[in-house]
C-alpha cells in the first residue's frame, strides 16, 4: 500500500474497547499514551503493526492496542518476533517487555536479538521490580534493595540495560521516562525511523511496589541537575542554570562548571552515529558515579549493519537467482536411483 | 598385479537370500562411511536392505579404545528386509576394541577380517585385552581373515607421495573393496563417490580410489577366501528407488509440505543429536525458500516457528528428548493460541542427556502429557524411515487444517537408518488446502469451523482482522481475555474436543497378519521392521498372529478398541518402560502385557520371536 491511499489515522483508531487492567496511576498509561499518538504519524498501515510481548505488567500493552497483537510467555517475546519478521519482513513489529522479562527469564532472546540486529522496536518498562507477581526485586533493582522475596536486602548488583545492549551489539540504543512525554514521542520516532533492532529502555513508575523510583529524575526541582538530555551534534549541558557539562578527559568523562575559562567549545558534543561502542559505553556508565546526571534520549543510532531478515531474505534470493527455484521431483529423485521394472 | 598367477583362482559362488555384514573399528577410522558405501551400492545393485549406524556420542573417544568403538551395520538381501539382522555373517573390526565389542554378534563360523596391524601389545591393552585372540584360539569358531591392512593400503599408495597418516585413513576403503568382492559388487558407485567428496583434493580421490581397488584386487589375486557370495536383487515393487534415512526423509517431506501448501517452510532448531541432521539438510533448501533459523536455545527455536506461524508461514521445530523438555511451555501457548505447528522429536536415551546418540521410545507420555494444564496435542510416529517422508506431510496437513501443534515422533534408529525407498510420484502426494481468513466483516478470532473446530487462521497484515491472541484463557468466539469459571471449562473441552475429532482423518487399523486369533501385537515407531519380520516367522510356525502399527498415537483410530477385543491375548513391544502400554491400558480397560527393551538399541527379530513363543506356550 502506498502512503497515498493511507488513511488518515488518529490517536483513537489505535485504541481497543478492552478494560485497561493497569493500576490506577501506573507509569503504563503514559507510555500507551505516547504510543498510541506515534503510531498514527508513521505512515504505516495499521494491519502492518504487530505487537508482541511476553509476561508481566508491561506485557498486556498488546491487549490496548488496536492492531495485531500477540501476548506470549515469559521472557520469548523477542524469539517470537523474529520468528514473525524473518517470515514476513513488511510487518512493523514492535516488542514490549519489562526488566523481569527482557533482562531475567528472557536475557538469552534479548542479547540474540539485539547481535543479529533483528528489525524489530522494542520497548522495555524498566520499573526495578517485580510488579505482577507482587513486589520482587528485579535485575535492575539497586543492590541493598529491601523487596518481598529480600527481606534483609539483595545481594545482587544490577544490570545497566543501556549498557547491556550496547555489550550486545545493539545498533540503536535509547532511554526515555514515562512522564517525559514529548521526549518520549520523540525517542519513538526515532526508534521506528531506525532499521535495525531498536532496544528503548522507558524509565516506568510502578506506584503499588516501587513508588519513587525514578524520582531523583522526574521531580519538577531536581530533574534538570540530574538528567542529561542528548541531543545528536549539541554540547552535554545540563543543570537548572545550563551551566554544567559534560567534558572528555583522557578516556574518563567528567562534569565540569561552565564559566572561568570554561565554555560550550570544550564539552562533548554528542554523536549518537559514533561508529565505536565504547563511545556510547562511556555515556551509559557516567550515572553510576557521583556527581554525574542520567543520560536521556538516544545514545547510539548506527545503521551501517544490514538487518537480520533482510540478509535471510537476500541469502534466498541469490540461491533461487543462481540455482533456480527449487523442484520437487528433482529433489526427490536426487542422487543415486535405480530403477525396478515389472 | 602380481605376476606369478597364472590365472584367477578357481572359487565358489554360494547364492544366499540374505547377508549381514557389519563394519567396526575406531570413531576415527571411518566407519560410517564405509557402512553407507556399502548401503548404498548394494541399494544401487536392487537389494531390499535395513542399516543400523551405531556410533559414541564423544567425536573422537581415545584411539584404540573400547568406548571409541563406532560401527555400522547392514542387512542387504534378495527378499523383504525389516531389520538389520540380528546377528552378523561378516564383521569386519579395524581394532581389537572394535573385536571385542561386536564378536558376540558374530554368528558361528561366520567371516571375520581383522587388520592385523592394529593387534600389537598396546592396541590389546587399549582394548583391556589380556591375551591375543590371534593366538589364543578364542577365535577358532570363527572363519579369520587377518589381513594386514594397513601394510597393503601403505604399499598400494606408496607412489602417491602421501604422508603415512593421510594413506592410513584410506585403509577403510580397502576393507571396503575386499567386501565388494567377497560380495560380487561393482566398485562403480563408490568409485564416482570418492570423486565428488574429495572433488577439492585430486590426491585423495586417487588414494581412496586405489585402495579401494586394492583391496578387492588383493581379494581376487590371493586365495583368502574360498568362497564368494551372491545375493540377487529383491523383487521390489516395480518403480524408480532410492536410499533413504528418516532424517532425509522428513526434511523432504517437509519440503513436499511447503509446496503442496504454496506456503513458505519457517524452522526453528537449535542443534541437538540425532536431530541436527533435519536442520542440516533444509538449510541446504533454500532455492525452495526455506528459512532455517538456528535459535540460540531450544525455546527460542520453537517460539520463533510459532511466531513464523502466526505469520503465516510452515513453522517447524526439531529436536530430541532433553530439547522437547525445554520447548514444553511453549508448545501450551501453540494450543492455547491455536496456531499450526510442527514439533518433530527425534527420541534418544534419556533421561537427561541420557544416551544422545542411541535409539529409545520413552517420550510418548512426554508428548502426550508433558505440558502444564489440560494441553492435548496430536501426536503421529513413523514407521520406517521412508516413512518419516509421509508423517511430515501427513503432520503438515493436520497442523494446518486443525490449527493445532503436531509432534512427530521419530527416533534415532528410524533417523539414521536407511532403507530403500520408491520414489512417489508428485500427483500421490497429499493436498494441504490453507485459507487465511480475509473478511473484516463479523471476524472472531476464536469462531470455529464447525467440522474441525478450527479456529480461522487471520495473519497479520490483512487489513480489518487486526485482534489480539495470546496465552492466558479466551473467551469463546471473541477471544478476548476471560477468566470466567464456565467460560474455562467450556475451551477446554472444545480444545479437547477439537484434537479428539481428528480422528475422522486417522484411517482404521487393519491388522498385519491374522485378523483374529491367539496374539495381536500392537506397537509404533520404529519396532515395526522387527516386529513385522517376527510375526512373519512365527505365523509360518502356525500362530494365529495379528500386527498394528500406529501410525497415529493421538489420536487414536476409532476402531482400535474393537481389534484389541478379537484376539486372546495382547503383546505391546516398547523401547521404553511400557508408555503405549499404560495408554491402551488406560483407554481401552484391556489387559496387554508390554515387551520392554531399553538398552539403547533396537529389538532383534529373534527378542520379539522368543517373547511371541513365550506368551504362546
Amino acid at each position: 500500500m502506498t502512503t497515498a491511499t493511507l488513511p488518515v489515522y488518529t490517536k483513537k483508531d489505535f485504541q481497543t474497547d478492552q478494560e485497561i487492567r493497569w493500576c490506577p496511576g501506573c507509569g503504563d498509561y503514559a507510555i500507551l499514551s505516547a504510543v498510541q499518538s506515534v503510531f498514527p504519524e508513521l505512515g504505516i498501515p495499521r494491519e502492518k503493526f504487530v505487537i508482541i510481548s511476553g509476561i508481566g505488567c508491561s506485557s498486556r500493552f498488546p491487549y490496548y492496542m488496536n492492531t495485531f497483537g500477540f501476548h506470549t510467555i515469559h521472557g520469548r517475546a523477542p524469539a517470537v518476533a523474529t520468528g514473525l519478521k524473518v517470515a514476513r519482513p513488511d510487518l512493523e513489529v514492535w516488542v514490549v517487555t519489562g526488566d523481569g522479562d527482557s533482562l531475567s527469564i528472557g536475557g538469552n532472546h534479548t542479547i540474540h536479538m539485539l547481535r543479529r540486529n533483528v528489525g524489530l522496536k522494542v520497548m522495555m518498562f524498566n520499573n526495578r521490580i517485580y510488579g505482577l507477581t507482587k513486589g520482587q526485586y528485579s535485575p535492575t533493582s539497586e543492590i541493598g534493595k529491601k523487596t518481598k522475596s529480600t527481606p534483609y536486602g539483595t545481594a545482587d548488583r544490577p544490570f545497566n540495560p543501556i549498557s547491556l545492549a550496547i555489550g550486545a551489539e545493539a545498533t540503536f540504543v535509547a532511554r526515555s521516562v514515562d512522564v517525559f512525554q514529548q521526549h518520549l514521542k520523540d525517542t519513538l520516532r526515532k526508534a521506528a525511523a531506525h532499521k535495525g533492532s531498536a532496544y528503548v529502555e522507558i524509565l516506568q513508575n510502578c506506584n503499588i511496589f516501587n513508588d519513587h523510583a525514578w524520582e531523583s529524575l522526574t521531580e519538577k526541582d531536581a530533574r534538570s541537575e540530574h538528567v542529561l538530555q542528548l541531543e545528536d551534534g549539541k554540547p552535554m549541558i545540563f543543570g537548572k542554570n545550563h551551566d554544567k557539562g559534560i567534558r572528555l578527559n583522557g578516556f574518563e568523562l567528567e562534569v565540569v562548571q561552565l564559566g572561568n575559562g570554561i565554555t560550550e567549545k570544550d564539552l562533548l558534543v554528542h554523536d549518537e552515529r559514533h561508529p565505536r561502542p565504547s563511545y556510547a559505553f562511556l555515556l551509559a556508565h557516567m550515572e553510576q558515579r557521583p556527581g554525574f546526571p542520567t543520560p536521556i534520549g538516544v545514545l547510539r543510532a548506527w545503521e551501517d549493519v544490514p538487518r537480520y531478515e533482510d540478509v535471510i531474505s537476500e541469502q534466498i534470493r541469490e540461491v533461487q537467482e543462481n540455482c533456480g527455484k527449487g523442484d520437487l521431483g528433482k529433489l526427490l529423485g536426487a542422487g543415486d536411483t535405480w530403477e525396478v521394472r515389472a | 598385479m602380481s605376476t606369478i598367477l597364472v590365472g584367477p583362482p578357481q572359487r565358489k559362488r554360494e547364492t544366499l537370500e540374505q547377508a549381514v555384514i557389519r563394519f567396526c573399528g575406531d570413531s576415527g577410522d571411518g566407519m560410517q562411511i564405509t557402512g553407507s558405501q556399502f548401503t548404498n551400492t548394494t541399494a544401487l545393485y536392487g537389494n531390499d536392505l535395513a542399516t543400523l549406524p551405531d556410533f559414541p556420542a564423544e567425536i573422537r573417544a581415545p584411539a584404540g579404545t573400547l568406548p571409541g568403538v563406532s560401527g555400522f551395520q547392514v542387512q542387504f538381501s534378495s527378499s523383504d528386509v525389516y531389520t538389520p539382522g540380528d546377528t552378523v555373517d561378516a564383521l569386519i573390526a579395524m581394532n581389537p576394541a572394535a573385536l571385542k565389542m561386536n564378536l558376540p554378534d558374530l554368528k558361528p563360523n561366520g567371516i571375520l577380517i581383522l587388520n592385523l596391524d592394529d593387534f600389537g601389545e598396546t592396541d590389546l591393552r587399549k582394548a583391556q585385552m589380556t591375551s591375543n585372540p590371534l593366538e589364543d584360539h578364542s577365535l577358532d569358531g570363527y572363519r579369520l581373515f587377518p589381513t594386514e591392512l594397513t601394510k597393503l593400503t601403505r604399499a598400494a599408495l606408496k607412489d602417491l607421495g602421501l604422508d603415512n597418516k593421510s594413506v592410513d585413513r584410506c585403509k577403510n576403503f580397502f576393507a571396503l573393496g575386499m567386501c565388494y568382492w567377497l560380495y560380487n559388487r561393482s566398485l562403480d558407485t563408490s568409485m564416482r563417490w570418492i570423486e565428488e567428496k574429495f572433488r577439492s583434493k585430486p590426491a585423495l580421490v586417487m588414494a581412496n580410489r586405489l585402495a579401494m581397488q586394492a583391496g578387492y584386487s588383493y581379494c581376487e589375486a590371493t586365495e583368502a577366501f574360498q568362497i564368494t557370495y551372491e545375493i540377487p536383487p529383491a523383487k521390489l515393487s516395480p518403480g524408480v528407488y532410492r536410499n533413504i534415512s528418516g532424517n532425509s526423509a522428513l526434511a523432504m517431506g517437509f519440503v513436499a509440505a511447503s509446496q503442496k501448501a504454496g506456503l513458505p517452510l519457517f524452522l526453528g532448531s537449535y542443534p541437538i543429536t540425532p536431530a541436527s541432521d533435519i536442520l542440516h539438510e533444509l538449510s541446504g533448501y533454500k532455492n525452495f525458500g526455506v528459512i532455517t533459523f538456528q535459535a540460540e536455545d531450544e525455546i527460542a527455536a520453537i517460539t520463533s516457528a510459532i511466531g513464523a506461524a502466526y505469520a503465516g508461514a510452515i513453522g517447524l521445530t526439531t529436536t530430541s528428548g532433553p530439547g522437547m523438555a525445554l520447548k514444553t511451555e511453549a508448545m501450551g501457548l501453540a494450543v492455547a493460541v491455536e496456531l499450526p505447528l510442527v514439533i518433530c522429536d527425534i527420541q534418544r536415551g534419556g533421561p537427561s542427556t541420557g544416551l544422545p546418540t542411541k535409539t529409545e521410545q520413552a517420550d510418548l507420555l512426554q508428548a502426550m502429557f508433558g505440558r502444564n494444564s489440560e494441553a492435548p496435542i496430536p501426536i503421529l510416529a513413523p514407521a520406517t524411515p521412508g516413512d518419516c517422508f509421509w508423517i511430515a506431510l501427513e503432520a503438515t496437513r493436520i497442523a494446518i487444517k486443525y490449527m493445532v501443534p503436531v509432534i512427530v515422533l521419530s527416533d534415532g534408529y528410524l533417523a539414521n537408518g536407511a532403507e530403500p525407498w520408491k520414489i512417489p510420484d508428485l500427483s500421490q502426494l497429499p493436498e494441504i488446502p490453507v485459507k487465511f481468513e480475509k473478511n473484516p466483516e463479523n471476524f472472531r478470532p476464536y469462531r470455529r469451523n464447525p467440522e474441525t473446530l478450527a479456529r480461522p487462521w487471520a495473519i497479520p497484515g490483512t487489513p480489518g482482522l487486526e485482534h489480539r491472541i495470546g496465552g492466558l484463557e479466551k473467551q469463546d468466539v471473541t477471544g478476548n481475555v476471560n477468566y470466567e469459571p464456565l467460560n474455562h471449562e467450556r475451551m477446554v473441552r472444545l480444545r479437547a474436543e477439537k484434537v479428539a475429532g481428528i480422528v475422522q482423518d486417522v484411517p482404521d487399523v487393519l491388522p498385519a497378519g491374522d485378523s483374529s486369533g491367539d496374539l495381536l501385537i500392537v506397537a509404533w515407531g520404529s519396532t515395526y521392521g522387527p516386529v513385522t519380520a517376527a510375526v512373519n516367522a512365527q505365523r509360518e510356525e502356525g500362530h494365529r498372529i495379528g500386527h498394528v502399527h500406529l501410525r497415529h498415537l493421538n489420536p487414536l483410530p476409532k476402531n482400535l478398541g474393537q481389534i484389541l477385543g478379537r484376539y486372546d491375548r495382547v503383546l505391546v513391544p516398547e523401547m521404553n518402560m511400557g508408555q503405549l502400554l499404560m495408554i491402551l491400558r488406560a483407554k481401552y480397560l484391556v489387559d496387554a502385557i508390554g515387551y520392554n527393551k531399553i538398552q539403547g538399541k533396537p529389538f532383534k527379530q529373534s527378542e520379539i520371536e522368543r517373547k511371541i513363543e513365550e506368551m504362546l506356550e
